[in-house]
């Protein structure tokens, strides 16, 4: 260390600088790092994307063309057999990750929206809105939110768009909750203060002070409420009051051949037929949560770079 | 109790050659790099130097004990004639909290919220069954009382959060004693202590090291404090040692340059300026949380055109809470503040862009000043580009110049906060200040959180962006050294009033209120016989 000069500089203090990256190589360190169960997860959440933009040429049969057989057994023609009206299985088990995974993502997006402003916004204000906010939050999270969403579909009908609006309201409650409270130990901080002296705006101080801070759980969040979102659908679904026919969707499908798992010890195959949708679902949703974990191991690490 | 042994050539302590290296950016550093130590019993060696000089390693390293991501990789440490490195835990673990104790820095970090203070002092020496619990708590009672505890009798009794930061410390410093260790390792203990608890609290160690024959191992950067406390002092830089020296030897001749450096750092002294022309007037202010005790009650406090005013008191006295008045985070109950003769509202709200431009502030903690995901060209160039309309282009060219101002060059731009040091840190939020062009500046205790020789750096700077922009700064402070070298003016505060305001010279010379007689008495010399004189004086 014989370069340190001897009187005191400013630009001369120890301070140690990180190597630079760009993102495309800081994606592909952390890619080469990751475990076997993210990598896992992150193919079959690939192949279900895959699935769903290119279903029309993936699917043996169109979406809702009827067959003269139901409940037809497995064969080559219809390799999962067909259902209770005689559409294929396979090709609806495709067009449905389509519906049901697009319909997740899009109220997931939207209750992120909704709860992450507004718990911004009341970290931020503090005030009566926080007081506000909090109270509704409280109020529509001491009904069980099933039987809530059952209850509002069956008044407002069950269109895709009330469906979305619904479950997103329903819960963004928990997004609410969660960037209130991460947000509060950002709030706190003088910089957050320095911006409020400067006399920036509230959408300033969310965006650029506090959101990039409190990223990281944000989307390991999202993972998770995806998943919460996606039972949701296929459950209510499954009760009828969700996606409607002749649109393919996994809980729905689960519920109108349900009554082949009778038949099991009769024939092994068409008792697993109504299995095979609620195997998707199932599927997707570990496969989500191991790349959720591998996210929350990699960022909860103060070091990056290790 | 513990088996001393030692015969009296031996040393107690015997650290040589010792090397120490850290994991970073995926290759070990050497952290020090062959260091020896000797110290006998009852001897207490200073060890100073500023942050990296590898201090709170060797204080540790002395217990046998590596941080997290440290390694020893050579010498040797000898306690009482017992090797240190490759001892096994257990064996240790037996030394440590009975006969070698650690004082830290923060106490109130470092207790235990849910425990009561008498419980966690006497824990060690319960756990090693040096004596049971009714005479370790009566022993505790003792040490409270030698360290001028307040109801030393029930103060144990309390759990952390109802007693003061220098009770804490205090207790801290009992539990250390309470094993009669042969070695005590302080660790900055007064650093985060008010000068007038700060002097207790080094009378009460000085009294029971010297008492109980206890040899000790001071780490600071404040000279003066160390000064009060070693027989010897070892000057640290890189992890190497600069120079060792008897005290008084250390404080009168220092060999080396950049001993002499480090000494030089409290020479800066600002000639004062008078000035009539006010830019910045509180009149009458009253001021609560919540609308409850005063924090701030009729301050009135007058400020200078390009000037710098020193607010001074310790902690509580309502000296942070006039600048959030100031800054508009908290509106007055009642008076005024003229900025230029014209009332300022009294809300942020209220304020008009331009009103907001023109009152800054630099935060104590640069830390958390900064946000981590913005780099500093965007950390500078926001005011730039908030307050005055600056382009892309325009932005660029001014924030390296305001780079250059500040001492450091262009390659920063694209630096996170998380890649500077603390004092470039500091530099950084000074020019993030300065980009908005403002006409007073409120400095919060800026360099309380810095080494000296780089608190000195950043206290020149200050003086320096002074004399070319004109600028005027509010400094609030509790250290009574740094006012003395950079303020014109000084208003002194206690429990929320002013007790006086004037010139520096006025401020520092006799006669003075009782209050300020205290503070000043209370700010440690670089004589090593100002704490014994003081002490008997004040009795």
């Amino acid at each position: 260390m014989s370069n340190k000069p001897n009187t005191y500089s400013a630009v001369a203090e120890v301070a140690y600088k990180r190597v630079r990256r760009s993102r495309l190589q800081r994606v592909k360190l952390g890619l080469s790092k990751a475990p076997p169960t993210a990598w896992f997860g992150m193919i079959v959440i690939f192949l279900y994307i895959f699935c769903a933009l290119f279903a029309p040429l993936l699917a043996p049969y169109g979406e809702a063309e009827i067959f003269p057989e139901p409940f037809a057994p497995w064969s080559s023609e219809f390799i999962f057999g067909t259902d209770q009206i005689g559409r294929d299985i396979l090709s609806r088990m495709i067009y449905g990750a389509r519906n049901t995974v697009s319909i997740a993502v899009a109220t997931t997006a939207l209750a992120f929206l909704i709860g992450g402003s507004l718990g911004l916004a009341a970290a931020i204000n503090m005030s009566w809105l926080d007081q506000f906010l909090s109270r509704l939050v409280d109020v529509l999270m001491a009904i069980p939110s099933l039987i809530f969403a059952l209850v509002l579909l069956s008044i407002f009908g069950s269109t895709v768009t009330n469906l979305i609006l619904i479950i997103a309201v329903l819960d963004s409650t928990r997004v609410f909750r969660l960037t209130r409270a991460v947000s509060l130990n950002v709030v706190v901080m003088d910089y957050v203060e320095a911006a409020r002296l400067r006399g920036e705006g509230l959408g300033w101080i969310m965006r650029r002070e506090i959101l990039p801070n409190i990223l990281p759980p944000l989307i390991a969040e999202f993972g998770l409420r995806f998943c919460f979102v996606f039972l949701t659908i296929a459950a209510l679904s499954f009760l009828g009051v969700g996606i409607q026919p002749p649109t393919a969707d996994w809980g729905s499908m689960v519920r109108e051949n349900a009554s082949l798992i009778m038949f099991a010890q009769y024939d092994l195959k068409a008792g697993l037929t109504p299995l095979l949708p609620a195997a998707a679902i199932a599927l997707l949703t570990v496969a989500v949560n191991f790349v959720v974990d591998w996210f929350l191991h990699k960022t909860s690490g103060l070091r990056d770079e290790q | 109790m513990s088996n001393k042994k030692t015969t009296k050539n031996q040393s107690l302590l015997e650290i040589k050659d010792l090397k120490i290296e850290g994991f970073s950016d995926e290759f070990w550093h050497p952290i020090i790099k062959g260091i020896n130590v000797k110290l006998q019993r009852g001897e207490v060696m200073g060890l100073i130097g500023e942050s990296g000089a590898g201090k709170s390693t060797l204080g540790l390293a002395a217990m046998g004990y590596t941080q997290p991501g440290c390694r020893i990789t050579g010498g040797s440490i000898s306690f009482d004639g017992q090797e240190l490195i490759g001892m096994p835990e257990h064996k240790k673990r037996k030394l440590w909290g009975t006969r070698i104790t650690y004082v830290a820095q923060s106490a109130a970090a470092s207790f235990n919220p849910a425990h009561r203070l008498i419980n966690q002092a006497t824990a060690a020496k319960i756990r090693a069954k040096i004596s049971d619990e009714k005479s370790a708590k009566e022993d505790a009672r003792e040490l409270f009382k030698t360290l001028q505890l307040p109801e030393h009798n029930t103060i144990g009794d309390r759990y952390p959060h109802q007693v003061s930061g220098g009770q804490l410390q205090r207790v801290m410093t009992a539990m250390a004693m309470s094993p009669r260790p042969d070695l005590i390792i302080f660790d900055e203990p007064t650093t985060a202590l008010d000068v007038t608890t700060q002097v207790e609290v080094l009378a009460a160690m000085k009294d029971i090291v010297k008492e109980f024959n206890t040899a000790a191992i001071y780490i600071t950067h404040d000279l003066a404090v160390v000064a009060q406390m070693a027989d010897f002092i070892k000057v640290l830089r890189y992890g190497e040692e600069v120079e060792q020296a008897n005290t008084r030897i250390m404080l009168d001749t220092p060999e080396k340059e950049y001993t002499k450096s480090l000494w030089s750092v409290r020479s800066i002294n600002k000639k004062e300026e008078k000035s009539d022309d006010i830019v910045l007037s509180l009149k009458n202010i009253d001021a609560s949380y919540g609308g409850g005790i005063k924090v701030l009650d009729d301050v009135s406090i007058n400020v200078s055109r390009g000037k710098t005013l020193a607010v001074v008191g310790e902690s509580g006295s309502g000296k942070s809470t006039a600048a959030r008045v100031i800054t508009g985070l908290l509106p007055q109950q009642n008076g005024q503040i003229l900025f230029n003769n014209i009332e300022l509202p009294k809300t942020l709200r209220g304020r008009s862009k331009d009103q907001k431009r023109q009152i800054q502030m630099i935060y104590q903690m640069a830390d958390t000043a900064m946000n981590p995901k913005q780099t500093v060209g965007e950390i500078i160039g926001r005011p730039l580009e908030f307050y005055l309309n600056l382009n892309a282009n325009e932005k660029e060219k001014r924030t390296i110049e305001l780079l250059e101002l500040i001492e450091l060059d262009e390659t920063f731009i694209d630096r996170l906060p998380s890649e500077l040091s603390g004092g470039q840190k500091q530099r950084i939020c000074i020019a993030r200040a300065i980009a908005a062009d403002p006409e007073v500046i409120i400095c919060d205790e800026v360099t309380s959180a810095l080494d000296q020789i780089v608190q000195e750096g950043i206290l020149k700077l200050l003086m320096k962006l002074q004399k070319e922009l004109g600028i005027t700064y509010i400094f609030i402070t509790h250290d009574i050294s740094t006012v003395k070298a950079i303020s014109d003016e000084v208003v002194v505060m206690f429990q929320g009033k002013v007790v006086e305001q004037g010139l520096k010279s006025q401020i520092f010379s006799p006669p003075h209120p009782k209050y300020t007689e205290l503070l000043l008495s209370s700010v440690p010399e670089m004589d090593p016989d100002w704490l014994s004189n003081l002490i008997s004086s004040r009795n």
